[in-house]
């Protein structure tokens, strides 16, 4: 059978022709750019044009860039070593770049922030890396809250102990009267005596230990906190416990309990029908008013509290976006199973809201971050707030764009960071349903 | 998680809260420290040096205030406040004395609720123009481009002043003094307008500041002093004669070099023996110590002192005294007697 063709028809290849290289013209640079840069003669002309463009920028941009003033001392020190030509002036960064990124902290204790962010890192490594990290590390990142403020602020560390305490006395009351009485009364009972413990006993107590064994970091103002140190710790802050808050708000929203409902409702409506820089001006200005005279209610902390709220009312609304884009079935699904309301949040609900929501979350993060820069209007001394500090001295008045560029910069990274999380997070979370 | 560091937080504030109602004076002693509010950045009058330190001339009399109640140049608390908080910042009691270039108008001493103590600085609203555009009065400036400040007294003094001259502006407003001098050298306006000390700093950080005029027209009254709360009139006094110390300390010729020597004995001027304490009983009857005035001059010097090391016509600021000379030497610095 195999000759059965030789008779009828001349020649039969019997092996497979040699793969070829595809014509140069379509692969490698060369390819990509004839298929993306030079498709058509308007592609061609765009590519040219926007070519010379950057050309061009590059050319005025790279010499006002690299420029020799690392060591300028001021900016008409600068402008002698420049001599006539155009150059940025880099002496600003070189002298105060330690100021833009700690503020007025004492140099000697700089170790302290830069613990603090390093263990910041650690303790979210088991949060952000669940592949990676040993779930152990879960019980550190528990702690970091308890301990950020300690290695930050300084002074005893019985404070943060007890503060801490309050949530082991309030778990202890949960169990015990659990046993006796339904949840919800149990947990109202264990929030109560955590609080008095909180209000009146926690600080009494934590002098009292500390009388016996002082055992504390040496204490720093907080108006001694500035630059980027400031608005990391605002933004962290209020971005670690918008999440958390935001969740039981659009829970909340969601409820069939009236009551629960209208207190969610006011309290997101409220805060995002005012802007934050209205709500910066309640905690600079009018809680001064309202609080007793001489009460000394630590700045940073208002600050902190009404970010915090601020990102909270958004991030609820975020979620609920997810719990909105969840399928009647998964709900049904989670009663059909005889879950209870908080199993089948944990276990059904949250993971796949929280995995819709993702990108709206992580622009509120990025948002919330870089609205931390609105606090140099209540005269706190965040990067910008510094940087018009530094125009003020009579070195350095008249520079502008080397401080913005450096400030820019260093926020690019920190936001691009959270971004690129976000896109990788998204990945690993994907499960193909469409 | 973190809410409890706040509660605990609450919780030292709610029994700070406790101690309070007491004399500004008494205050600041139990305190140990003074605190003074301050710009947040203006050239000359204060900002933040490389160490942290705060510098210049609004802050220079912070210390001189501490130094008069406390003994100690250093024990001062810079609060740094801006334009929208530093009344309040005062009203509250978050500072003891608020130092920033604050000019003293009738509403704020009457209505507001402040006693301004006295005038550290007398400013006044002044132009700046390209030397090229060939002006030499601002009355020459119709239909010229202002920039100009939105919001403030220096936007209402414009109006008033091109209205009683009749003649036409056009205004660019700007928020910042930094975005200001950007547009100004942009082109962008031809006359920058602002007070006169804030042009002659602004002026100095050009490139080629002799392109650049200041117009001898200054179009309004900008007196800056510092203040403190009304109905406090110890600490007031407390205050407004530590600045008459300086004023005074600058008239008599008492400096930060010589006033050790003149204070260890009495000198044969009584004014200056008065003020320094070793004659009378002046200190005492402020509540401070006999010495208050030596604190006060040592720690940075007399009024001229702290004048010409920080806006004085050696640095790169450059200001002349002008009004602001002793009135022996034709300016309106003028402390009351001693006695």
């Amino acid at each position: 059978m195999s000759n059965t063709h030789a008779d009828t028809v001349l020649y039969v290849r019997d092996t497979m022709l040699e793969q070829q290289a595809p014509p140069s013209s379509t692969v490698g640079p060369v390819g990509w750019a004839k298929d993306n840069l030079f498709s058509g003669w308007l592609n061609t002309a765009l590519t040219v044009l926007s070519s010379l463009f950057i050309a061009y920028l590059l050319y005025r941009l790279i010499p006002w860039f690299v420029s020799p003033t690392w060591d300028g001392s001021s900016l008409s020190n600068c402008r002698e070593i420049l001599d006539g030509h155009e150059g940025a002036c880099w002496g600003v960064i070189r002298d105060r770049w330690q100021q833009l990124l700690f503020g007025f902290y004492p140099p000697e204790l700089y170790w302290r922030p830069i613990l603090t962010l390093v263990l910041l890192l650690v303790a979210l490594a088991p949060v952000l890396y669940t592949d990676y990290v040993t779930p152990k590390l879960l019980y550190f990142s528990a702690a970091f809250p308890f301990l950020m403020p300690w290695l930050l602020w300084g002074g005893t560390v019985w404070m943060p102990l007890m503060a801490a305490a309050g949530f082991a006395i309030g778990f202890a009351v949960f169990t015990l009267v659990s046993r006796l009485l339904n949840a919800g009364i149990s947990i109202s009972v264990a929030a109560a005596v955590a609080v008095l413990w909180w209000v009146l006993l926690a600080a009494p107590v934590a002098n009292g230990i500390a009388s016996v064994l002082p055992l504390a970091l040496e204490p720093v103002a907080s108006r001694d906190f500035g630059g980027f140190m400031l608005s990391i710790t605002i933004g962290v802050t209020a971005i670690g416990c918008s999440l958390p808050i935001g969740i039981v708000l659009a829970l909340g929203r969601r409820s069939d309990l009236p009551l629960v409902k209208i207190l969610c409702v006011g309290f997101i409506e409220f805060i995002r029908g005012v802007p934050l820089i209205t709500l910066l001006f309640v905690a600079s200005v009018l809680l001064n008013i309202f609080l007793p005279p001489g009460t000394n209610f630590d700045i940073i902390l208002r600050v902190m509290i009404m970010v915090t709220l601020f990102a909270s009312a958004y991030m609820a609304e975020v979620i609920r976006g997810g719990l909105a884009a969840l399928p009647k079935g998964q709900y049904e699904a989670a009663d059909a199973l005889g879950l209870d309301y908080w199993k089948a949040q944990r276990l059904i609900i949250m993971p796949q809201a929280l995995k819709i929501s993702i990108p709206g979350i992580v622009s509120t993060f990025i948002g919330v971050f870089k609205d931390t820069t609105l606090v140099s209007i209540i005269g706190l001394i965040d990067p910008l707030g510094l940087a018009n500090g530094i125009r003020a001295d009579t070195a350095w008045n008249g520079i502008y764009w080397e401080l913005f560029i450096f400030i820019g910069a260093v926020f690019f990274i920190f936001c691009f960071s959270m971004s690129r999380y976000s896109m990788y997070l998204e990945r690993k979370l994907q499960t193909g349903h469409r | 998680m973190k809410k409890s560091v706040f509660l605990g937080a609450l919780t030292v504030a709610g029994l700070a809260a406790g101690v309070a109602g007491a004399a500004t004076l008494d205050d600041v002693k139990a305190r140990g420290t003074l605190n003074c509010g301050v710009s947040t950045g203006l050239t000359g009058f204060s900002y933040p040096d490389a160490n942290g330190e705060w510098q210049g001339f609004d802050v220079g009399f912070c210390r001189a205030v501490a130094a008069a109640v406390l003994g100690d140049a250093s024990a001062v608390e810079f609060v740094p406040t801006t334009g929208k908080t530093r009344f309040t910042a005062l009203a509250s009691g978050e500072i003891d004395v608020l130092a920033r270039n604050t000019t003293w108008t009738f509403s704020r001493d009457v209505d507001l609720k402040f006693t301004f103590v006295g005038v550290n600085y007398y400013d006044g609203q002044g132009f700046m123009i390209p030397k090229e555009l060939g002006v030499s009065s601002a009355k020459e400036l119709d239909g010229a481009t202002v920039c100009i400040q939105t919001g403030t007294t220096t936007e209402l003094n414009l109006a008033d002043y091109f209205r009683v001259n009749n003649i036409s502006y056009e205004p660019v407003p700007i928020e910042t003094n930094a975005e200001a001098q950007q547009q100004f050298l942009a082109g962008a306006c031809d006359v920058y307008t602002t007070d006169a000390s804030g042009l002659a700093a602004t002026r100095a950080t050009f490139e080629n500041p002799g392109d650049y005029a200041v117009l001898p027209e200054i179009i309004s009254k900008e007196p800056l002093g510092p203040l403190v709360r009304h109905g406090d009139d110890e600490w007031g006094d407390v205050v407004r004669w530590t600045l008459n110390a300086l004023i005074a300390a600058e008239e008599y010729g008492v400096t930060s070099a010589n006033v050790a020597d003149l204070a260890s004995a009495p000198t044969d001027n009584p004014e200056v023996n008065r003020l320094l304490g070793t004659e009378g009983e002046l200190g005492a009857m402020l509540g401070l110590e006999a010495d208050f005035a030596v604190d006060a001059i040592s720690a940075g010097g007399n009024y001229g002192e702290l004048f010409e090391k920080n806006i004085g016509e050696n640095t790169p600021i450059g200001l002349a005294r002008g009004l602001n000379a002793q009135y022996t030497d034709g300016g309106l610095l003028y402390s009351p007697p001693f006695r």
